[in-house]
Parts: structure tokens; C-alpha cells; sequence
């Protein structure tokens, strides 16, 4: 179900509807049902899938937890009647005890998610590694389901099992608790990915009513359908253009719809994230942020910090974190700064679990190569970024530019540019495609190119343009004003009638130019013999 | 107090905003396209009719219910629309039936030959016309492409809004109003296009009209029989789309089980006096004016003469109704004429 | 304490860690400092930091990592 389908707005008018009519107690037992009946409309299959993960990472967890919780207690009672060895042999034993169970859990959810997402693409790999021996035989591609959402929920059930095992949280008690976490339907699409300490705060807690809530939910909702409908599905059509036609639209089209991409992106996801929250928010619920308007980062770090952050930070803390810290890296760490000099040598650790990260990174995105070397892509403009430091640090102690506007204005147009180049790897077919067409913006850039007749045979009017243009102003503005605080607080202090007229003219303006439905227009009518 | 007030207001201005929206971006079918806008204009004319005809073009664009009056006193209505599909026909009887009862429907049955939901527009044009009732509604379920949601049909909102960038003056023009296009129903062309060489049907793999359009013609039948209703079925007398015989033999079939009158107009093409080279404005798919008139006459004098439909010229009120309708004609022609001979198209340039 | 500053000096020499306390949330250490910071301790102090240690609240401030490690150092069970 799009969040963009009338389905899905029937949807969310019955689930909350029936939410608030529902006596405090049974409205997270609901909303489990709403949960498992919005992924049943889906595909009924997926729900075993969800039902696995929910299940086999619940009873990991509840075991670890109690087994920690007994040997604790049974420590403390008997910490008196051993030796210092014996009870270092003890915890270890204790330890390892638990690492097993945890283990199993973890490689038996990852190796779901590892085959229903990358079955073919290994297959694809195997293949051209066969046809490049010069052999004829092939393996045949297998028909597998990829449930939806498969990869945020089961790294939010995984980020769950791992906080458990290293004791940051005792697991939940209740099974069906533990199952609306992993499949509450707003983030069921494209995340947020929640932190089993942040989400159940709110989730299963009663709520009554609140006009406030509700309105700044329904708010927020409005805005995200605002970015989804008015500008990332508009300009969609000219970016599907332009990457469908790569030999007319080389050059400076290929920049243009790099452009257009980052904007259709952003406007697409952050619109998506803004519908997931506010979804949440109307049910008294509080989803974390996603997104603190990416595009005004400075660098490409602070860009990561900033976009898909709860991504972002749950690859930190339980790929980059656990991979750095380790035993074997602390080794590596000794050796090669014995072998490399201390400068050097210290960052052989950082950046090996850099590039390991951001191999996942890519891989997760989506199993074929362009998002592998896009990933690596941004490994390697966060090394350069990072090796470049002391040479930014030199420059601003002669040239003292660092903090004016117009500073800060070349760092942000150089991530947007950054970011956007490494996201054709997303755009055009194959990794090949998308180095000639970024080497077309240099090689076969030409003022002739910018005419507009150009623009407008990639499917958009001229009036499509001004829409989506203002669209991205009005996009700016509220970025601009949400520096100082949250817009829709800011809004709610106003005299009613503004508030109304800012509201209903949102609603109004994303119905009208909202592009949904079926593309109309009266010349289309062609009278034929009827 | 004042608080109740401004939700009251909150409401009025929001509801209000949308209906204005709506209207605005609503299609007006008022020049080009008038099709459109002929389901809706039945609404506003007295229903007191002997005869309405349900169809598509081929009775709209062929039939003048004003000809008919002014000759033979019928008081009739036709019930048109562009691609009208069968059981569009069978919600608008339905309808009618309700609304008024008349004495004979008149169904053309080209339409036999669609079996499933064709094309958004044409639903559209037959569809937002109609007055809110379960027919609509029943006739929205039965019409929708795969395309389509049924929201669509009850906030047109949703489907219009994108012709935002294609508004124009006629749109506020016609925002709280309508002209009307249609004659009782009736289209009218004054243009002449011979009719050349009319190329014969191509053959089909399957002559067999489909269920679901016999389902439709099952349920005309009965819900005529059921109301006391005479039910004619008429193929038109146009060339094409091409009538296949084992279409016809169906249909004569059909009349003769259910015991219904069957007038195939192809085949009296030269008792009416048609002259291809005149009396069509598109090359022998639809009548002009002259065409039409021919069929009314001849259609009119097996109505009054066979069928017993009553003169009524004699009703002081059906009079009055009629002379406005004959005054509309009249422009319509005189219209229609000058633009033809000033620009060589009934249609003025735009 | 000594020690640590100076290592944390070496990170960033533009801030007074003497003072800071939001090195984490208010953006002055970011992961990849935090990962040579660990590196460097496990040099210095020979101890070790596991991953699940790694928070916002230990890294807070040059006294929280201090009491980090002297946690470890006194860790005697």
C-alpha cells in the first residue's frame, strides 16, 4: 500500500478511528492488528516472514536477559566463595554462554534478509564470473518473494537483540509488545529505523485525544504529502526521462538531472518520513527524526549525521562501533603503528572499518553493484575529506574566509554537488553508464543545451516547472525558519485565521497540484467513431 | 459561544473553498467536446416524455426529438452520451423510469458489441452528468476501468485537478451555470462530408455478443416489462462502424424471444432517402441535420402510425416548452450556417 | 587525566577539554575520533573499550571517559 493511495488514506481514517474509540489498554493490541492487516493487504506471505524475526529474536533476547539476570543475581550471592581466576573463568563461561545464543539469533535473521535480498544478485555475480571463463552454462535466477520493509525491520529487531545482549536494556516480556515494535505499520515502508529504547517510550502506552497532538500530527502528514505529491512525483517524470534517454540527454542534462534527482529524492523521502511520524504523532506516538535538513551540511560527515540518521547511526554503533573496537583491531592498530609510524598507523584501524561499513551501507541499499561502488563512493570522499583537515586547517589560518556567509555557502553547494554526483550510481543502469554519464558533464557540456524546449520534451510543462520551483522555495523557506525552532510550534501561536488560512492552503494547493490521479486534459479527448 | 462560531466558520469556508475548487477544475464540455455536458442537461426539462431514447451516438446525433414534435407531436427525449456502454444505457433507464414513466424506451444497439469498461473519458462524460442516486452509483461500479476509484466519482476534485494548467475563461464562465448544447438530447450538425467508398467490416474472430452485454439487454428487457415500458431496439441507418449480419441475426434473435420490435435502419436506407453524399457530416458515421431529419420522418410516422405514440401539440404547456426549444434550433442552424459559409467550419476558429 | 588530555588534545587542538561537556551531542568528537580515541587509550592505559561502551553519555566529557577508564582499571571482579 502507497502512502500515496487512497487505500491508504481509508486505511489510516478506519485504524484511527477505532484507535481512539478503544478503552487505553487494548490501543497497542490494536495497533499490532492494524500492524499484521496493513502487511497482509501487502502480501499474506510476508507476514511469516515478520512473524519469524518477531518471534526468534523475542525469545533470543528474553533468554539472554534472563539467564543474565539469574547469573547476576546468583553471582552476587556466591561472588564471596571464589577466587579472582575462577570467577574471571566463571563470567567468561557465563559470557560465552550467552555470545551462542546471540550469535544464532543474529546470523539466523541476517542470513532471511542475506538470502531473499541477495540470492540473485550472488547468482548474477557467479554467472559473469562463469561467462568471463569462457563457460556457456549459467545458473538459472530463483523466483524469491523479498518481503516489504524486510531490511528496517530486521535491523531494528537486530539493534534490539544487541542492545539486549550487551545489557544497555532488559528484553521485553510480552511477545505481541515485542511484535508491534518490529512491525508497527508507519515505519514499515522506508523506516525510520527506531531504537527499541526510544520507540517503546511512547508505544505502548495509553493515549487519549489530544486536539494539539492530533493536529500537529495531521500537520505534519499534509506536509509530507505536500513534498511527495507536489514535487518528488513531478519532477520524477523529467528524471525518468533523462535517465531513460542517456544519449540525448548527456552533458549538461545529466548534471540537470542529478539536480533534479537530489530534489526528487529528498522531497520523496523526507515527505515519506514526514507522513511516518506524523502517522505516528496523531496516535500520541513519537517516532525519531530522520532528517535535520541534510542539505545545508557542510561536509559530507556532518551530511551523515544529518541524512537517513537513524540509518546512519545504527550502522555507527553496531557495524563501525563493534568492528573498530575489537580485539583483533586494537592488534592491528599496535602493528601498524609499529610498522607504519604513529601518524599514519593509527588510521589503518579507522579507515579498514570505514570501508567495511560502507561496503554494508551500500549493499543494503540494494543488492547490485552500483549501490556497492556507491557506498565506497562515499568511503572515500569521508578519507579524503578527513586526510584534507590539515590542509583546510592551514588555509583558514592564512585566508580568515571560515564562518563568513560566503563560506559557508560554498561548503553547502559542495556536499549538495558531492552527494548528488555519488547518487547517479542510483540513477542510471549499471556502474559503467553512470561514470560516462558524470564524465558527459564535463566532456560534453555546451551552453546550447540550456534551452528550455529541451526541458519541456522530458514530459513537464513550463507550468510543472514553476510549480515544482515554488514548491522547492516554500521547501527552503520552512528550513530556513526551522533553525529556530519547529515551524508548526511557531504556526500554532498565530491568530486562528492565519493558521487556517496557511493550513487549508497547503491542503488546497497540494490537491490541485498534487501530481496523482489520472493525467487529465480535455484536448486529450479524441472523438473517434463513437 | 465564540468558539462554536469559528468551527461553524472553519467548516463553512473549508467546504465552500473545495466546491469552488471543484467547480472550477470541473471539465464545462461548453465548446469543442459537447457530449459531455448532455447527460445533465435532462435534469432541467420537464419529464413528462412518451418516448426517451438511450444510447450513443448513433441515436443522438441521428434523431431530432424537435423534428419530431413539430411533425408528428411526439414529446420525446433522448438520453445520450459518447460511447454510451450498455449497462450505462440500463442505469440510465432505470433512472428514468424512476423519474418519469415513459411509455417507450428506444435503445440502439451498437453498444452490444462492448463487453467490458472501454475508456475513462467517455465513462466520465456519461457519468458525472447524472444526478446522485443508487443508478449512479450502480453504473460508476459498472463502468470504472482498472484506472479508476470510485472516490473519483464522488470528489471529481481528485480527477479534475490537474487540468489547473489547462483552465480557461470558459471555466469561470461557467462556473455556476451551463449553457445548453443538445435539442432534447439531439446534437446537431448543419456540415456535409460525403460518405466515399465505406470500406466493409474486417472480419472478427468472435461474432458472439459478450455475457455481460447480454446480462445488461436481460435486464433492459425486464425492467421494461417490469414497468409497463415498451422497449424498441433500432440499429441506426450509418454506415460505421461496420454492422455485421451475424450481429444482426443475434439481435432479431433476441426480439424475437422477448417478444420486442426490432427496426434495423440499414435496411431502409432508400424508404428514408438517404443520400450519402449529403446528408452526413463525417463520411457516413454520423448524420448531419438533414440526415437526421430524413430518419425522424420516417421513424416518426412508424411511431405515431404503428405504435400509437399521441400527437400532443394540442398541451398548452408542452407548446411553450417546445417553442423555446424550436428557437434554440433555429439559431443553432442559422449559427451553424453563417460560421460555414464565413469560415468554412461550423466551428468558429479559436 | 594528564595523559588523556593530551590525547584528546592531539584530536582536536582547537577545543578546551578541560571544560567541554557535550563532546558527543554538541558535535566536537564524531565516530571516527571516537574509534582512535579507544585505539589510543588501549595504547596508553592498556585498556580495553568494548563496543557497547561506546555512548554518547561516556563520551560526554574529558571527566566521564576518565571515569571510564579508571572503571576498567579498578574492574576487579
Amino acid at each position: 500500500m502507497l502512502f500515496t493511495s487512497y487505500g491508504f488514506i481509508g486505511f489510516l481514517i478506519i485504524v484511527f478511528t477505532i484507535y481512539y474509540l478503544l478503552p487505553g489498554k487494548f490501543q497497542w493490541q490494536f495497533l499490532l492488528l492494524a500492524s499484521y492487516v496493513f502487511y497482509f493487504i501487502a502480501d499474506p506471505r510476508y507476514l511469516i516472514f515478520i512473524a519469524i524475526t518477531s518471534v526468534s529474536t523475542f525469545f533470543a533476547a528474553k533468554h539472554i536477559s534472563d539467564k543474565k539476570k539469574s547469573f547476576e543475581d546468583w553471582f552476587k550471592e556466591h561472588k564471596k566463595e571464589y577466587e579472582k581466576e575462577e570467577r574471571k573463568s566463571l563470567k567468561a563461561k557465563e559470557h560465552s554462554y550467552e555470545k551462542k545464543v546471540f550469535l544464532a539469533c543474529l546470523l539466523f535473521n541476517l542470513g532471511i534478509l542475506a538470502v531473499t535480498k541477495y540470492t540473485n544478485f550472488t547468482i548474477a555475480n557467479i554467472n559473469s564470473i562463469l561467462a568471463s571463463l569462457g563457460r556457456a552454462d549459467t545458473i538459472s535466477f530463483v523466483d524469491l518473494i523479498i518481503p516489504m520493509g524486510i531490511s528496517f525491520y530486521t535491523f531494528q529487531s537486530m539493534g534490539y537483540l544487541i542492545d539486549v545482549y550487551n545489557g544497555k536494556h532488559e528484553a521485553q516480556e510480552n511477545l505481541f509488545k515485542f511484535a508491534l515494535f518490529v512491525s508497527f505499520f508507519p515505519q514499515l515502508v522506508q523506516g525510520p529505523i527506531s531504537r527499541y529504547g526510544d520507540l517503546s517510550k511512547t508505544l505502548y502506552e495509553e493515549h487519549r485525544f489530544n486536539f494539539r497532538t492530533v493536529s500537529f500530527g495531521l500537520e505534519r502528514i499534509l506536509w509530507g504529502f505536500f513534498k511527495k505529491l507536489v514535487i518528488a512525483d513531478r519532477i520524477l517524470v523529467a528524471v525518468q526521462a533523462i535517465i531513460a534517454d542517456t544519449d540525448t540527454y548527456s552533458g549538461f542534462y545529466a548534471f540537470a538531472g542529478a539536480m533534479f534527482y537530489a530534489l526528487e529524492l529528498y522531497a520523496d523521502f523526507t515527505g515519506g518520513i514526514d507522513i511516518t511520524i506524523g502517522v505516528a504523532e496523531t496516535m500520541g506516538i513519537k517516532v525519531t527524526e530522520n532528517f535535520i535538513r541534510p542539505y545545508f551540511s557542510k561536509n559530507i560527515k556532518e551530511y551523515w549525521n544529518r541524512w537517513h540518521i537513524t540509518m546512519g547511526t545504527w550502522f555507527t554503533d553496531y557495524i563501525f562501533y563493534p568492528i573498530s573496537a575489537n580485539q583483533f583491531m586494537m592488534k592491528l592498530s599496535k602493528k601498524s603503528r609499529a610498522a607504519l609510524g604513529n601518524n599514519l598507523g593509527k588510521r589503518v584501524p579507522v579507515y579498514l572499518s570505514s570501508f567495511i561499513v560502507w561496503f554494508t551501507t551500500g549493499i543494503w541499499h540494494g543488492a547490485s553493484w552500483n549501490f556497492i561502488v556507491w557506498g565506497l563512493g562515499n568511503f572515500v570522499v569521508i578519507m579524503i575529506s578527513q586526510e584534507l583537515e590539515p590542509f583546510y586547517r592551514w588555509f583558514h589560518s592564512k585566508v580568515h574566509v571560515a564562518g563568513t556567509f560566503g563560506w559557508r555557502l560554498f561548503q553547502v553547494v559542495r556536499t549538495v554537488l558531492i552527494m548528488s554526483s555519488l547518487r547517479m550510481f542510483d540513477c542510471y543502469r549499471d556502474v559503467p553508464l553512470t561514470f560516462k554519464m558524470f564524465g558527459s558533464i564535463f566532456t560534453e557540456f555546451s551552453l546550447n543545451q540550456l534551452n528550455g524546449a529541451a526541458f519541456i520534451g522530458m514530459g513537464l510543462t513550463g507550468l510543472d516547472y514553476a510549480v515544482v520551483f515554488i514548491g522547492m522555495l516554500m521547501l527552503v523557506m520552512v528550513s530556513l525558519v526551522q533553525r529556530t525552532g519547529s515551524v508548526r510550534e511557531k504556526i500554532s501561536t498565530l491568530a486562528l485565521p492565519i493558521r487556517f488560512i496557511i493550513w487549508y492552503g497547503l491542503f488546497i494547493f497540494t490537491l490541485v497540484f498534487g501530481a496523482y490521479g489520472i493525467g487529465y486534459s480535455a484536448s486529450q479527448f479524441i472523438y473517434n467513431q463513437f | 459561544m465564540k468558539k462554536l462560531i469559528s468551527i461553524i466558520l472553519i467548516f463553512a469556508i473549508s467546504i465552500a473553498g473545495l466546491s469552488f475548487a471543484t467547480r472550477l477544475l470541473e471539465p464545462k464540455y461548453m465548446s469543442g467536446i459537447l457530449e459531455g455536458a448532455m447527460i445533465a442537461e435532462y435534469y432541467e426539462d420537464p419529464t413528462d416524455h412518451n418516448v426517451v431514447f438511450i444510447g450513443d451516438c448513433e441515436l443522438y446525433e441521428n434523431i431530432s426529438p424537435v423534428y419530431l414534435w413539430e411533425n408528428f407531436g411526439i414529446n420525446s427525449y433522448i438520453r445520450g452520451s459518447a460511447q454510451q456502454l450498455i449497462w450505462q444505457s440500463y442505469y440510465l433507464a432505470e433512472e428514468t423510469i424512476k423519474t418519469e414513466k415513459p411509455d417507450m424506451i428506444v435503445f440502439n444497439v451498437l453498444s452490444m458489441k462492448y463487453n467490458e469498461p472501454q475508456n475513462e473519458a467517455y465513462n466520465r462524460m456519461t457519468l458525472d452528468g447524472m444526478k446522485w442516486s443508487k443508478s449512479k452509483i450502480d453504473s460508476i461500479n459498472a463502468s470504472m476501468t482498472e484506472e479508476e476509484n470510485f472516490i473519483e466519482y464522488v470528489f471529481p476534485l481528485l480527477r479534475y485537478h490537474s487540468r489547473w494548467s489547462d483552465l480557461s475563461s470558459e471555466d469561470f464562465k461557467y462556473l455556476y451555470h451551463r449553457d445548453k448544447v443538445s435539442f432534447n438530447g439531439y446534437y446537431m450538425r448543419v456540415d456535409v462530408k460525403a460518405a466515399e467508398d465505406v470500406p466493409e467490416g474486417r472480419p472478427l474472430a468472435d461474432y458472439q455478443f459478450g455475457d455481460n452485454a447480454y446480462y445488461y439487454l436481460n435486464k433492459l428487457t425486464e425492467l421494461c416489462k417490469e414497468n409497463d415500458v415498451e422497449l424498441v431496439l433500432v440499429k441506426a441507418p450509418t454506415l460505421y462502424p461496420y454492422w455485421y449480419d451475424e450481429w444482426e441475426q443475434q439481435i432479431v434473435d433476441f426480439a424475437e424471444e422477448n417478444d420486442l420490435t426490432y427496426i434495423n435502419f440499414l435496411k431502409a436506407q432508400d424508404e428514408i432517402g438517404l443520400d450519402w453524399s449529403k446528408d452526413t457530416y463525417d463520411g457516413g458515421l454520423h448524420l448531419n441535420l438533414a440526415g437526421a431529419e430524413k430518419l425522424s420522418q420516417y421513424f416518426g410516422e412508424i411511431l405515431s402510425e404503428d405504435m400509437g405514440v399521441p400527437d400532443r401539440r394540442n398541451e398548452e404547456n408542452l407548446q411553450k416548452y417546445w417553442a423555446d426549444v424550436i428557437n434554440r434550433y433555429e439559431a443553432e442552424i442559422a449559427r451553424q450556417e453563417a460560421n460555414l459559409e464565413k469560415y468554412g467550419s461550423v466551428h468558429e476558429p479559436e | 587525566m594528564e595523559e588523556l588530555l593530551t590525547i584528546l588534545g592531539d584530536l582536536h587542538p582547537e577545543v578546551d577539554f578541560t571544560t567541554a561537556k557535550d563532546l558527543v551531542t554538541g558535535g566536537i568528537l564524531d565516530s571516527f575520533d571516537i574509534v582512535s580515541l579507544i585505539s589510543e587509550i588501549n595504547e596508553e592505559f592498556d585498556v580495553t573499550i568494548g563496543a557497547a561502551e561506546l555512548t554518547p553519555e561516556n563520551f560526554a566529557s574529558a571527566e566521564t571517559i576518565y571515569q571510564l577508564i579508571k572503571a576498567k582499571l579498578d574492574d576487579e571482579d
